[in-house]
């Protein structure tokens, strides 16, 4: 009885965390994005939008690479292409802290199944930049 | 159009597309979609990519106010994410050399099966039946908090419920929406669960999910932060007011206009598909 209580409560603990995580990881990386937007809109506002037809090679922010130099050199849509980057590894962060509390809690097949879906996008991560 | 014009229409579209989503449960991706397609010429890819950066914002945003509530099921929730990540990765991949016309053709087809699928009413299946030896091995039975008290449940058919992920993994990354639909048919109607887990249960995975699929986008170059970031701000906004009005607001006949709308969306987008073949 004693075990299953604390048990639970760090259940409790651990979705009281993650939700936090979620929801900062949503927060900061939108503030990103909106910067950025200011920034690539008070540059580019006059210029005309190009999106009739899909140009996978003109997409120069496609590596993280490219966005993090286009960061430092105060770039609007590479900003907002930061932040989205932010935003795609809030979900991951949470996995990767689902890991940590599932270790914490010795259920080792679920922190196995979190490297299992941690693995699954690193490799579809390297298929990317490997392209 | 000027950028400015084309991020203000763009940003308002969003918005509307957010908050019908959330309050029809249909999600703010296969409203944005049509319009980014259909009434500004947008190349479906792009579209795509800008759609599966909304659907993270807004399934994270909300699974973090469910997590906390602890009905979301998170070992459910991390079993399945390896048939949708795996699923989605696919669909991504796919979608990258798939004819733009294909891809309108067959969102069309989603399009009116999710909407069909709002109208439908729901029939509870929940079982206490805890002999499916999937649902032991992996410890997906559960419990969760309803009115103060605390409703146990058990988990069925987990391999058929597994292989439906899968599929809906590969729709959300080829087609950029978060198929909720498609989850909720899994986790309802085949693995037994009681409606709250499988809908909070179904949020919390599209994050991940679209992740998955958004990491192969961003490399092919189908995010342009110029689409991408009025979209998943406005839709994030629009998502966000929909979930405060929609504890009072009654949506069964919301839903109703809202499905033939986005029927005749669909139609168009499945004529404009066979007749750009």
């Amino acid at each position: 009885m004693d075990t299953a209580k604390k048990e639970n409560l760090n259940d409790k603990d651990i979705q009281v965390i993650l939700g936090t995580l979620l929801r900062a990881g949503v927060i900061i990386s939108m503030a990103i994005v909106l910067i950025g937007g200011a920034i690539f809109l008070i540059h580019n506002k006059g210029a005309i939008t190009d999106y009739k037809v899909f140009k996978p090679e003109v997409g120069k922010l496609s590596s993280i690479l490219a966005i993090f130099k286009g960061v430092t050199s105060f770039q609007g849509d590479a900003i907002v292409q930061f932040g989205i980057l932010m935003l795609i590894f809030t979900p991951i962060a949470r996995i990767v802290f689902a890991i940590f509390s599932f270790l914490i809690e010795r259920d080792y097949l679920y922190v196995l199944i979190g490297f299992i879906i941690l693995a699954i996008i690193t490799i579809s991560l390297n298929g990317g930049i490997a392209h | 159009m000027s950028v400015l014009l084309f991020t203000l229409i763009v940003l308002l579209g969003a918005f509307l597309a957010g908050l019908l989503g959330s309050l029809t449960g249909l999600g703010g991706g296969v409203i944005i979609i049509p319009l980014l397609t259909l009434a500004l010429g947008v190349d479906i890819h792009y579209a795509i990519g800008a759609s599966i950066v909304s659907v993270i914002a807004t399934s994270s945003g909300s699974a973090a106010a469910y997590v906390k509530e602890g009905i979301t099921n998170i070992r459910i929730g991390m079993f399945l994410e390896i048939a949708t990540t795996i699923g989605a990765i696919c669909g991504a991949i796919v979608a990258v050399y798939l004819n733009a016309n294909y891809i309108a053709i067959l969102f069309g087809c989603i399009l009116i099966f999710s909407a069909i699928m709002t109208l439908k009413k729901k029939v509870d299946h929940t079982t206490l039946d805890d002999t499916d030896k999937w649902a032991r091995f992996f410890k997906l039975n559960g419990s969760y908090p309803d009115k103060g008290i605390n409703r146990s449940y058990s988990v069925k058919h987990v391999p058929g419920g597994f292989l439906m992920m899968l599929f809906a993994g590969t729709l959300s990354g080829l087609l950029g929406i978060g198929s909720g639909a498609l989850k909720v048919i899994a986790m309802d109607n085949i693995m037994r669960l009681p409606f709250k887990v499988s809908t909070t249960t179904s949020n919390f995975m599209m994050g991940v999910t679209a992740a998955a699929s958004a990491v192969v986008y961003l490399h092919r170059g189908q995010i342009d932060p110029g689409i991408a970031m009025p979209v998943c701000i406005g839709v994030l906004t629009g998502a966000t007011v929909g979930s405060k009005v929609l504890v009072k607001a009654k949506t069964d006949k919301l839903k109703m206009v809202f499905a033939i709308v986005v029927t005749f969306l669909a139609l168009q987008m499945i004529y404009k598909g066979i007749s750009g073949l």
